[in-house]
């Protein structure tokens, strides 16, 4: 077995952009869940709302940065359009409603009539609309080795991308943290205790609530954004598979605490690829073929899942009491 | 206010239901909720008066939490007006008749339980900036209110006796304490009105009392109380004016013990007691018509001993 | 999640700016410019890789719109032939991946020449670009069924897959409204329905009876379906004792989950929102265990080649016909059950107040313990009679149609059987018959959005009670 090149694969999982991604949609989803009680199913519909807004934009030849600014903006607009009629409503049925409106919009996305906007179910064609990331790039081009990782500098799956990628996942990080400390958190952990307390204390619940759900889902928006750019932007590639890893992730590292995601999205991510490539080295693929290596590691996801509510719901950084499993 | 001042401001009001009252800070009118066929709440005329306690009894299923969620914008009636310092408050959600100056509590106590109690408290606070969601990300902009608001919070817990439990979580704290938490963090809105549902209900008797004393402060610094109950003796010893609910409708008003001696009232208490029973013949048998007659005139008799026992404390005062 | 109750004030106008929004969204999609398959010249470079081809019909001219699936590596991606029949996928890693062509893109009267050789596998070279060939055979078959099929191959999340009509030009657009049109998809949804209700009883009396929305319903369906096709293809035997068997089996899956999982969850007090998300691995955990036996193709229960009858205009598969006929006969059968016997009134006493029923002496245990058996058993039979109905099924079967099922429960109210049956209906009717009018790869986008709106409108659904909130 070559450890070498395992360990490496696995550590190079560590920083890889998606794993930043996966984190930025779970800080996302900790604000609406970790911290307000909400059970939003549909982070995936956020990822790929804001990844179609970022792509559809600088396609057309706009900036990186209005890339950006346009991909948040559409998530203001879904969760607007999704806060309004079920934020009154009791916190399941919210579950139902966002899984309901994240494969809309996938099905949308998908579906061969829109191939003029996003592709259809091919996506959005070719590495067009990385150009504009790409122009942003402060290193000079080229590749470069560091340790056991080769990357492009700025192109695609880049050094700068993960820069970039990490450094906004500290700036949520410090954001959240912030946020989880102010008066204004105070009032959505009230929330997500019980809303009639609050409401009987002369605040605004539903307003407060959206006003979790629009930042919760501009983060999803942005993690949406951070995983296609190494990749390519394709409505089946965040679905609702994609909602559930960020939830296992968030639970597994911790909700409701700041690193919960980083934790949870970097272990989650470095482990499923350690299991991956043992299995791909020692399993002859006469008896394991590579597909179903894949299809093992995402059983593991659900059975991680599972076990984690069953018996630590908190996760690895959660605390006991504090524990977050609520609804509202 | 002394009992004497008391009973003057009440002394020209009617003893009937949805009486007129000198100085009303809540009025209501025609007030109507049904649930499917059933009528929860048909309120004619009910007004409360300013700076005193009233309470709200009822039997079980009278409607007086259901009034209690209307009034303070907890559900939507099928049609009633009421208005709070003359300001109209039907049709407001539950936050903004909070914000106007009425506050409730609960039946089943709301304290938060995995917040510490001081957290609880701050979270009482109107008016604090870092409540908005971008004025919390530049602390300097709202720690001086905390700091305010934390004053204010450990006062009113010194004064219900909580403050030694200031950094527990909500939830350690035993019924009682969790009662009294609930209404100290209500007071932190600074309410003119404030609406108490069962506040007696699951507190060990010992605290009963001290409960019945906090009740009475508020009231004496001007605080209009209206409370939900079923313990008489805590009605009769702490209530400037009773209304008397019975299947949505308010069948009795008075002073405490006008009320307990209204035959609407007794009706109301007896009436339900009998309904349970219905089904049952040997129940319309003469032991038990007896032993009614004899219940009843059990307490008649409590009340005469009570009122002569009061008139002898005022003829000695 | 018991009561359908909603806070403070209703805002009308917001329902209305959302209904417009949704209807506009999905007539946006209906206006768009026609659908040209757009390919992606895949390029080579430092960082890609391309897996590529081009499919000629039988007769040497270029196949277009054929659709190509791509997966592996943690990757899925699409391409779609173009005028010259050319596709091409960009991948960027290397590695093994399975290349699927979706047989139901053909043009009409094509097949494939070596269908076993579909999906195949390539090793893709980051640099360097990769041919997969699937060469066209003579026209066979006739198209099977009459409608679309709900699973699909090779992506890692449920896809409605494409309108298999003959003779349609582009197939996703609606076509003119006739009256046979109308007809023919009033009876698509008439069946479909009816199967689709099968699966959602099931769903409706285990929330009702234990509280829990169960994410992982889709793949006792699938379970059933998967069974099905073991009996019948991989151990040969008769198609009705295979069918019998696979609800065999998912009944002991439903005894086996409230006896194994969901009881001693209960003992223990865990609460519903605990239980949701237990139900969501367990279906992440199924699905892929499914995919890791089955592959991510699809499969046939049944090969024979299905024979219709036309019924005044209204083409209909003798599978179909007989499916329908089961379907009708198990959904009476649980009818007569929960009116007429003991066992059933107590079921819905419990489903509606498992409180109340349990002070009046109901075994509520048991009762729970039937539903798990009898709903999962109802949801085999109806993965086994879906996938005879659209001829095919895979490993997220049930993962596509689990939010239809979801729209369904949710409209007729949750926790009430007949509600599950009315919901099924009206849903299979919504999704069969948008296709008239809005491009058919969006028809469960229409179902989906009629289980939001009566979230708004009636939360409680059709049949279900508005509960009192103090």
């Amino acid at each position: 077995m070559d450890w070498t090149s395992i360990l490496a694969n696995v550590a190079g999982e560590l920083f890889h952009p998606v794993t930043a991604a996966y984190v930025i949609a779970a800080i996302g989803l900790n604000v609406h869940f970790g911290l307000t009680g909400l059970l939003n199913m549909g982070q995936a519909g956020f990822m790929l709302i804001g990844a179609y807004g970022f792509a559809i934009t600088t396609l057309a030849g706009n900036s990186a940065l209005t890339g950006f600014l346009v991909g948040m903006a559409a998530a203001v607009l879904f969760a607007l359009l999704l806060g309004m009629p079920t934020l009154r409503l009791r916190g399941d049925y919210l579950a139902i409603v966002t899984i309901a409106a994240a494969e809309i919009v996938r099905l949308i996305g998908r579906s061969t009539s829109m191939t003029w906007l996003t592709g259809g179910n091919a996506g959005i064609a070719g590495d067009g609309f990385k150009n504009a990331f790409h122009a942003t790039c402060l290193l000079p081009e080229g590749d470069t080795t560091v340790l056991f990782w080769t990357y492009s500098n700025c192109y695609s799956n880049s050094w700068w991308l993960r820069i970039v990628a990490w450094v906004l996942v500290a700036l949520l990080c410090l954001l959240v943290w912030r946020l989880m400390r102010s008066p204004w958190g105070r009032v959505l952990k009230g929330i997500r205790e019980d809303e009639d307390a609050v409401r009987s204390l002369g605040k605004s619940v539903y307003s407060y609530k959206m006003q979790s759900l629009i930042l919760g889902g501009c983060m999803g928006a942005l993690g949406g954004i951070v995983f296609v750019l190494p990749q390519a932007v394709q409505a089946d590639s965040m679905g609702r598979p994609t909602t559930f890893f960020v939830w296992t992730l968030l639970l597994l590292g911790g909700a409701a605490t700041v690193f919960g995601p980083v934790l949870g999205s970097m272990l989650l991510w470095s482990s499923l690829m350690l299991i991956k490539s043992v299995m791909r080295d020692v399993i002859p693929a006469t008896v394991l073929r590579t597909e179903q290596i894949e299809s093992f590691s995402f059983v593991v996801v659900g059975v991680t899942l599972m076990m984690l509510i069953i018996f630590r719901p908190q996760g690895i950084l959660g605390d006991k009491k504090e524990l977050s499993i609520n609804v509202r | 206010m002394s009992a004497d001042a008391t009973r003057s401001v009440f002394s020209d009001v009617e003893r009937v239901p949805g009486a007129r009252k000198p100085d009303p800070i809540l009025v209501a009118d025609g007030v109507h909720r049904a649930f499917g066929g059933m009528v929860a709440v048909d309120v004619d005329h009910l007004e409360v008066q300013r700076g005193k306690i009233t309470a709200l009894i009822g039997p079980n299923g009278a409607g007086k939490t259901t009034l209690f969620n209307l009034l303070t914008g907890f559900d939507k009636p099928d049609k009633g007006e009421w208005s709070f310092n003359g300001r109209s408050l039907a049709g407001l959600p539950a936050g903004k008749v909070a914000k106007a100056g009425m506050v409730r509590t609960f039946q089943l106590t709301k304290a938060l339980s995995r917040m510490t109690v001081i957290e609880n408290m701050r979270l009482g606070a109107p008016r604090q900036p870092g409540e908005n969601l971008f004025t919390a990300l530049v602390p300097p902009l709202w720690r001086p209110r905390e700091a305010e608001i934390t004053e204010q919070a450990e006062s009113l817990l010194r004064r219900f006796k909580l403050d030694a439990k200031r950094d527990d979580f909500a939830g350690s704290l035993s019924g009682g304490q969790r009662k009294l938490l609930e209404m100290a963090r209500a007071l932190m809105n600074g309410p003119e009105m404030i609406m108490l549902d069962e506040p007696m209900a699951g507190v060990n008797p010992a605290l009963t009392q001290s409960l019945l004393g906090h009740i009475q402060a508020l009231r004496d610094d001007g605080m209009t109380v209206l409370f939900v109950e079923h313990d008489m003796h805590m009605v009769r010893h702490i209530s400037d004016w009773v209304v008397v609910m019975a299947e949505g409708r308010i069948v009795a008003e008075g002073p405490p013990d006008d009320v307990m001696r209204d035959q609407a009232v007794i009706d109301a208490y007896l009436g339900a007691h009998h309904d349970t029973d219905l089904g049952d013949d040997a129940l319309l048998s003469d032991e038990v018509a007896e032993q009614l007659e004899a219940e009843a005139a059990e307490e008649d008799a409590e009340r005469a001993e009570e009122a002569t026992r009061r008139e002898d404390e005022e003829g000695r005062a | 999640m018991r009561s359908a109750v909603v806070h403070g004030v209703r805002p009308a106008r917001a329902r209305a700016a959302l209904v417009t929004l949704m209807l506009a969204l999905l007539l946006c999609a209906w206006w768009a410019p026609p659908a040209t398959a757009a390919a992606a010249e895949c390029v080579p470079d430092s960082e890609t890789a391309c897996i590529s081809g081009r499919i000629r019909t039988a007769a040497g001219d270029p196949a277009t719109g054929v659709r190509i699936v791509v997966e592996g590596q943690g990757f899925a991606g699409e391409a779609t032939t173009d005028a010259d029949g050319r596709w091409s996928v960009a991948v960027s890693e290397d590695g093994e991946y399975t290349v699927t062509l979706d047989t139901e893109s053909l043009p009409p009267g094509e097949t494939l020449r070596n269908p076993q050789d579909n999906p195949r596998t390539v090793t893709a070279d980051v640099g360097a670009s990769t041919a997969a060939l699937f060469p066209l055979g003579s026209a066979s078959s006739p198209s099977p069924g009459t409608s679309e099929s709900p699973s699909d191959p090779g992506t890692t999340s449920p896809d409605p897959g494409v309108d298999v009509e003959p003779g349609a030009e582009d197939s996703s657009r609606p076509g003119a409204i006739t009256f046979p049109r109308v007809a023919q998809q009033f009876t698509s949804g008439i069946i479909f329905g009816l199967l689709l209700a099968l699966a959602s009883v099931g769903l409706s009396l285990i929330y009702g009876t234990t509280g829990l929305s169960s994410f992982s319903h889709g793949e006792q369906v699938t379970l059933g379906a998967l069974a099905a096709y073991v009996f019948a293809q991989l151990m040969d035997l008769p198609l009705l004792v295979a069918g019998i068997l696979a609800v065999v089996v998912g009944a002991l899956s439903g005894y086996a989950q409230d006896a194994g999982i969901w009881k001693p969850l209960r003992k223990r007090g865990m609460g519903p929102v605990q239980l949701m998300i237990i139900t969501i691995g367990l279906s992440m955990a199924l699905q892929y265990t499914f995919q890791f036996f089955f592959g991510g193709g699809r499969l046939r229960i049944s090969i024979a080649t299905p024979t219709s009858i036309n019924v005044g205009g209204v083409i209909i598969a003798h599978q179909s016909l007989l499916s329908t006929a089961i379907a009708a006969l198990a959904l009476g059968g649980v009818a007569f059950f929960l009116q007429r016997t003991w066992t059933g009134r107590a079921t819905r006493a419990v489903a509606d107040n498992p409180a109340l029923a349990a002070a009046s002496g109901i075994n509520v245990e048991r009762i729970i313990r039937l539903v798990w058996i009898v709903g999962a058993g109802l949801a085999a039979l109806g993965g086994v009679l879906i996938g005879l109905y659209f001829n095919v099924t895979s490993w997220n079967m049930g993962g596509t149609i689990l939010l239809l099922m979801f729209a369904a429960v949710t409209l007729g109210g949750l926790g009430t059987a007949f509600g599950a049956l009315v919901g099924s209906i009206v849903i299979g009717l919504v999704s069969e018959m948008s296709s008239l009018v809005i491009p058919s790869d969006l028809r469960y986008a229409g179902a989906l959005v009629i289980l939001i709106l009566v979230l708004l409108v009636r939360p409680q659904g059709i049949l279900g009670r508005a509960e009192r909130i103090g």
